[in-house]
């Protein structure tokens, strides 16, 4: 059963807003639950959930675990590394085994595009996509729209400028489905060789110069830059990278008052954000991580939970 | 003049359409020992001759439309090396059940068809097929785009083109060499035109649905550029060159001047280029949409349908690539390109192409038919007294759908299963010998 329109969650950009501002609110009471002495809550009793994570992570691994365990679900993990996936196995195989040993609900990172919903193709359980490759990362998205609302109390008229790597970041793909639909206002901002091709036809604002998109604007949510993408060619320098689109203090002045620094994680400090503004007043960073945790279990109740079982 | 023997087989009242010879109307074909002795308008006469002969050698075509075997220029029959995909066998069992009595197979196989014991063992398997076979052989050994096969040998063993087809040739010099050394031999060079530089890592076309899809794509100008160095050098040397499967409008309009200024290039374009466009594949990620060159866009299938109406795309061919249940059931990125089109290549060309008024019967059949066969020095493509008795014969109207398990091909990636599609194979004729029967 599922309170949502679907009973999985793959990607933010066919999700209604019905749906998007379901998934907020419950959040916000799953929230209060992680400012409890006891965080903990019943709702996900007997229900197995796996986390299938076929590329490294950290932080959206643990947050996905652990609202899990504050669910009260049971676990698994499954990481590539000390998979059969190095025996050659493939997906349909390793999660058709899976779904023999009982699995409810599938959390899955993976390097390609779609990857979640082939899952959904041979597997009967709730399937979740904690990313897959450039294409979707919407628990991410979920949680920066959490956090932006919970300032502002809005994401309507807000106008919310995401920079760096657009062209490979998946993260800034499911904030443009979710924060268009709520209403806001968005801006992209990048070198142009990483911005991609008819990337007009998204509906945003889209710059190549960091103070024309930061003025104006209420929240900056800026991505890690990854230095593969120098090597393969894509800017010339992480230095000139820096100079270009590197968010600093001066930078900052261009923003409206009460503005929001945000950053989805790891930061390369120094490089696409300084040290000063990544641990300033505006900065959520931190919050955006504790935040997640509380979005993920308003996204496993909603796909999955008894009714009647928010933690009450 | 009618013979006087017996005849092996007559077609009987079918409406005969032959685009070399500027035929069309009713009329009967009369075969012996698989070559076409005659071919008659309705008349008393003719039909006393039919009436002499017993049933089983008279095909009842009253109705459908008869026109020579089909020649499909661009087929992968994965022999040798990949036997589970396709067979030479069940690659032309295909072949005949699509309408099609002679294809061009491609050197890409393992090993790679760049020498004469390969281009040998390719034409042993296809003794005694529902097809007749012709050889593609390699422009470069192991088609690693460095050095010339041995061409001369490839062409006396029978290839009657060359091509790397999967591998742009990236090295304009060798290109060079390869137009200058295969014109002593008038064959064409067959390019498979993406520039690899631009394509790398690409598994769709890039576009507004690679950007939605998150998937790496591959620019549309890879293909104009490769298309636009290649018509230079093909200036250059005066050979002959035939562009595969193209899918751009930049790549049509690059060849639309080039034959204006009497260039000799030629070109193809596949049913699935055709019919489909990067935004079928959708977030259902369908691994049977990845094919190489990619679906494009909207605007590009309709500049593809403008070439071949106005006469710059020369031919219709399946690029038919079978590829394994196991290897197309994954992740999209990880599928290997292809999809198959023996079978379905007619049924699309009438339903899309014939039925939406872009060509009739005849300008349809002449670019699976007569076309390819001048291209490549074919001995088939026209009905005419004396050629080999390759005839398909055509249901016009057929409605069928399209469905996996009633595939000739070892493997089922087709494009299309599900679709509805209007005009069907009603019999193959291979040499005189009825090859497939609906």
């Amino acid at each position: 059963m599922s309170r949502l329109n679907s009973r999985h969650l793959l990607g933010l950009e066919e999700v209604p807003k019905e749906d998007l501002t379901l998934i907020l609110d419950t959040a916000e009471t799953f929230r209060e639950v992680l400012d409890r002495t006891i965080k903990k809550v019943p709702t996900l009793r007997g229900i197995t959930v796996l986390n299938l994570f076929y590329e490294p992570s950290t932080r959206t691994r643990i947050s996905f675990e652990l609202a899990e365990k504050r669910l009260s679900a049971d676990i698994v993990n499954f990481t590539a590394l000390t998979s059969s996936v190095e025996k050659g196995e493939s997906l349909r195989d390793t999660v058709q085994n899976i779904e023999a040993m009982r699995i409810d609900m599938v959390v899955v990172r993976h390097g390609s595009p779609g990857a979640p919903y082939f899952l959904t193709q041979c597997m009967d359980a709730n399937i979740i996509n904690a990313g897959d490759g450039a294409h979707e990362h919407p628990t991410q998205a979920l949680l920066d729209m959490f956090t932006i609302r919970k300032k502002y109390g809005r994401l309507d008229g807000l106008r919310v400028v995401l920079v760096g790597d657009v062209k490979h970041s998946r993260v800034i793909r499911s904030n443009v489905w979710g924060l268009k639909t709520m209403g806001a206002s968005v801006a992209l901002c990048g070198p142009a060789t990483l911005l991609p091709y008819k990337i007009e036809q998204l509906g945003c604002d889209v710059y190549t110069n960091i103070d024309e998109a930061l003025e104006g604007a209420d929240v900056v949510n800026i991505m890690r830059i990854q230095l593969e993408r120098q090597e393969a060619g894509l800017f010339p320098s992480q230095r000139e990278y820096t100079n270009l689109f590197g968010i600093n203090r001066e930078r900052l002045k261009r923003l409206n008052k009460n503005y929001t620094i945000m950053h989805p994680g790891p930061m390369n400090r120094g490089v696409e954000i300084t040290s000063d503004v990544a641990d300033s007043d505006s900065s959520v960073i931190l919050d955006q991580v504790t935040n997640g945790q509380a979005v993920r279990m308003a996204v496993l109740y909603l796909l999955r939970g008894r009714e009647g079982e928010m933690g009450e | 003049m009618m013979d006087n023997g017996e005849y092996d087989l007559v077609i009987r009242g079918g409406h005969v359409i032959d685009p070399a010879l500027g035929f069309g109307t009713n009329a009967h074909i009369f075969i012996k020992e698989g070559v076409i002795v005659e071919v008659a308008g309705d008349s008393e006469a003719a039909q006393k001759q039919i009436e002499t002969l017993v049933a089983d050698r008279v095909v009842k075509a009253e109705g459908k439309i008869v026109v020579p075997g089909l020649i499909d220029m661009h087929v992968h029959l994965r022999e040798p090396g990949r036997e589970d995909e396709e067979t030479v066998e069940s690659g032309c069992r295909a072949a005949a059940a699509g309408g099609f009595t002679s294809v061009c197979c491609m050197p890409n196989t393992t090993p790679r068809i760049d020498n004469q014991e390969t281009v040998k063992f390719v034409q042993d398997r296809a003794n005694n097929a529902d097809a007749r076979v012709y050889v593609v052989g390699a422009i470069t050994k192991d088609i690693a785009g460095k050095e010339l096969s041995e061409i001369g040998d490839l062409v006396k063993m029978g290839a009657v083109a060359i091509t790397d087809d999967g591998n742009y040739v990236q090295n304009p010099e060798i290109m060079r060499r390869a137009l200058e050394y295969a014109k002593m031999f008038d064959i064409p060079v067959m390019q498979h035109a993406e520039d690899q530089y631009l394509c790398d890592g690409a598994v769709m076309n890039e576009s507004f649905q690679s950007l939605r899809l998150g998937l790496k794509g591959a620019p549309a100008v890879a293909e104009e550029i490769a298309v636009l160095r290649d018509i230079a050098l093909c200036r250059m040397t005066g050979a002959r060159l035939h562009f595969q499967h193209i899918t751009t409008r930049g790549a049509v309009d690059a060849i639309r001047k080039a034959k204006q200024e009497g260039v000799k290039i030629t070109a193809e374009i596949t049913p699935h280029h055709l019919v489909l466009t990067d935004e079928e594949i959708g977030k259902q990620f369908n691994t049977n949409l990845r094919v190489n060159p990619p679906l494009r866009t909207k605007r590009d299938q309709a500049a593809l349908i403008e070439g071949l109406v106005d006469g710059t795309i020369d031919c219709i061919a399946s690029d038919h690539a079978p590829h394994s249940a196991e290897e197309k059931d994954c992740e999209f990125d990880k599928a290997p390109p292809g999809t198959t089109g023996l079978e379905t290549t007619l049924g699309l060309v009438k339903t899309y192409i014939i039925d939406r008024g872009y060509l009739n019967w005849a300008d349809a059949v002449k670019k699976m038919t007569i076309n390819p066969a001048r291209i490549l020095n074919l001995p088939c493509g026209s009905l005419a007294v004396g050629s080999p008795a390759d005839i398909t014969i055509i249901d016009p109207d057929k409605q069928w759908a399209v469905q996996a398990d009633k595939f000739r091909s070892r493997s089922r990636n087709s494009a299309f299963i599900g679709f509805k599609l209007s005009g069907q194979v009603y019999r193959t004729i291979l040499g005189g010998r009825v090859v497939f029967e609906q």
